[in-house]
């Protein structure tokens, strides 16, 4: 039975893991290898690495920490953050990615989905949509949650999973960093209506949040951030939880 | 030595730190004259079954791996590079595959209340004594990411099957010749087993 994943998100600028990971007994938090050996370990089923680095110099930086990463981590992979187009995306997974995320670039620009899935296949294009709550449903938003697309995030979900996307990465806006629990109502209006994967993200706090947005709104896989990187909880703690509650999860 | 086939279809590059990380050297290749130095070839490969073929064949590959099988040197088709190994897939109607296995390479169909693409970690149910799966043991977790699986004709080949919404062939394995659906370099300390069996195989 394919099992439901656990997947902890770290941002990276100038090649470094930000937003204060607190590992005991790491030599050097800020490196992303050795932090994500540490997930390795614990259990983790893939990781993603959101690249917020703004500076001129990003992408070739990003091409050497891909590399480093797939040299070292015996497990998959999603770069995303920044991506404009399909030598962006090439050269990633050159690199060593398993997959990309794009999110602005695919508002902006749907044919990149297509495009993207025909040449390198479905399996690696991830599509991630930063939804807001407007009214009784929710507006998509890019350019890192700073700017409205004027698109229903529904449509859009329903959009890309024609397109050729192979997983979407489903961000909730209003419980992002709430602790509040994921979004249960938008992830199960996406899950839903379309027959690809989704990764629930945006307001893990408790561990109840992950069953309920699992076994109430149909997510795939979980995105975690902060309540990992801060250590209320590790992977394994999550996933013995969640098996307690009857989840299938790789322990 | 071990071969990679570096044929334009994806990445290759986790593959061969899988495969160096197991302490074999591996050299990665769309040569001819190199892989018949070698007397093991790994097939990886992600993409489209027609445009995978038609990249072997525009690179003269094909008769070169048709030639490694037969000479019964060992043989590992990964994902795509395993598809390859059957007859044909629904993906891509036309195109021809090595035909090393009978059978053909469908797609996953929504209607079993399943999603497509297959992707995360799923168990293997082995049947048979597979060498790739000496020491790993029954219902262990590998990385599967894909939308299409193969249906071999001969259920003999089957060394391991996964349930999702069906019963389909993770591992087939027939004599030199091994395919597996999912990835081995992905799937940690389980993948890099079955990656060092193939290595110790002669």
């Amino acid at each position: 039975m394919l099992t439901k994943r656990i997947i902890p998100c770290l941002d990276i600028k100038d090649s470094r893991v930000v937003k204060g990971i607190k590992f005991l007994g790491l030599r050097d938090a800020g490196d992303p290898v050795e932090v994500a050996k540490v997930y390795d370990r614990e259990g983790a089923d893939e990781l993603v690495f959101l690249d917020i680095t703004a500076s001129f110099e990003r992408r070739k930086t990003l091409i050497e920490l891909v590399e480093k990463i797939a040299k070292n981590i015996f497990m998959p992979f999603t770069v995303g953050g920044g991506i404009s187009g399909i030598a962006d995306i090439r050269d990633l997974l050159n690199a060593g990615a398993d997959k990309v995320s794009i999110n602005t670039s695919a508002v902006k620009c749907p044919d990149l989905v297509s495009d993207s899935a025909a040449k390198f296949g479905s399996q690696c294009i991830v599509v991630a949509i930063d939804a807001k709550k407007k009214g009784q449903a929710w507006e998509v938003y890019i350019n890192g949650g700073r700017t409205p697309a004027d698109l229903d995030a529904l449509e859009w979900a329903k959009k890309v999973a024609g397109l050729g996307a192979g997983e979407i990465l489903l961000t909730s806006m209003d419980y992002d960093g709430t602790k509040e629990g994921y979004d249960v109502a938008l992830t199960t209006t996406i899950t839903g209506a379309v027959h690809i994967p989704v990764i629930a993200s945006g307001g893990a706090g408790k561990l109840e949040h992950f069953y309920d947005v699992i076994a109430g709104g149909g997510a795939d896989a979980c995105l975690v951030a902060s309540l990992f990187h801060y250590r209320e909880y590790s992977v394994k703690e999550v996933k013995e939880y969640l098996r307690e509650r009857g989840i299938a999860v790789r322990l | 030595m071990i071969a990679i086939i570096d044929y334009g279809m994806g990445n290759i590059h986790s593959v061969r730190k899988a495969i160096e990380s197991m302490g074999a050297e591996a050299l990665v290749t769309n040569k001819p004259a190199d892989i018949r130095k070698c007397d093991k070839v790994v097939l990886p490969g992600v993409g489209a079954f027609g445009d995978a073929v038609a990249e072997l064949e525009k690179q003269g590959l094909i008769p070169e791996l048709k030639e490694h099988i037969r000479a019964k040197k060992m043989f590992l088709g990964i994902c795509l590079g395993m598809h390859i190994l059957f007859e044909k897939s629904t993906e891509s109607p036309g195109a021809k595959g090595l035909g090393i296995f009978t059978g053909e390479v469908k797609k996953f169909d929504v209607k079993n209340g399943i999603k497509v693409p297959h992707m995360g970690w799923n168990a293997l149910k082995k049947s048979g004594e597979c060498p790739l799966l000496k020491v790993v043991p029954d219902n262990s977790y590998v990385y599967f990411c894909h939308s299409f699986y193969p249906k071999p004709e001969d259920k003999a080949v089957v060394a391991a099957t996964t349930d999702y919404g069906i019963d389909f062939a993770s591992i087939v394995w027939q004599d030199n010749i091994y395919g597996l659906q999912f990835h081995p370099e992905k799937s940690q300390d389980v993948g890099l087993a079955m990656l060092k069996n193939f290595i110790s195989l002669c």
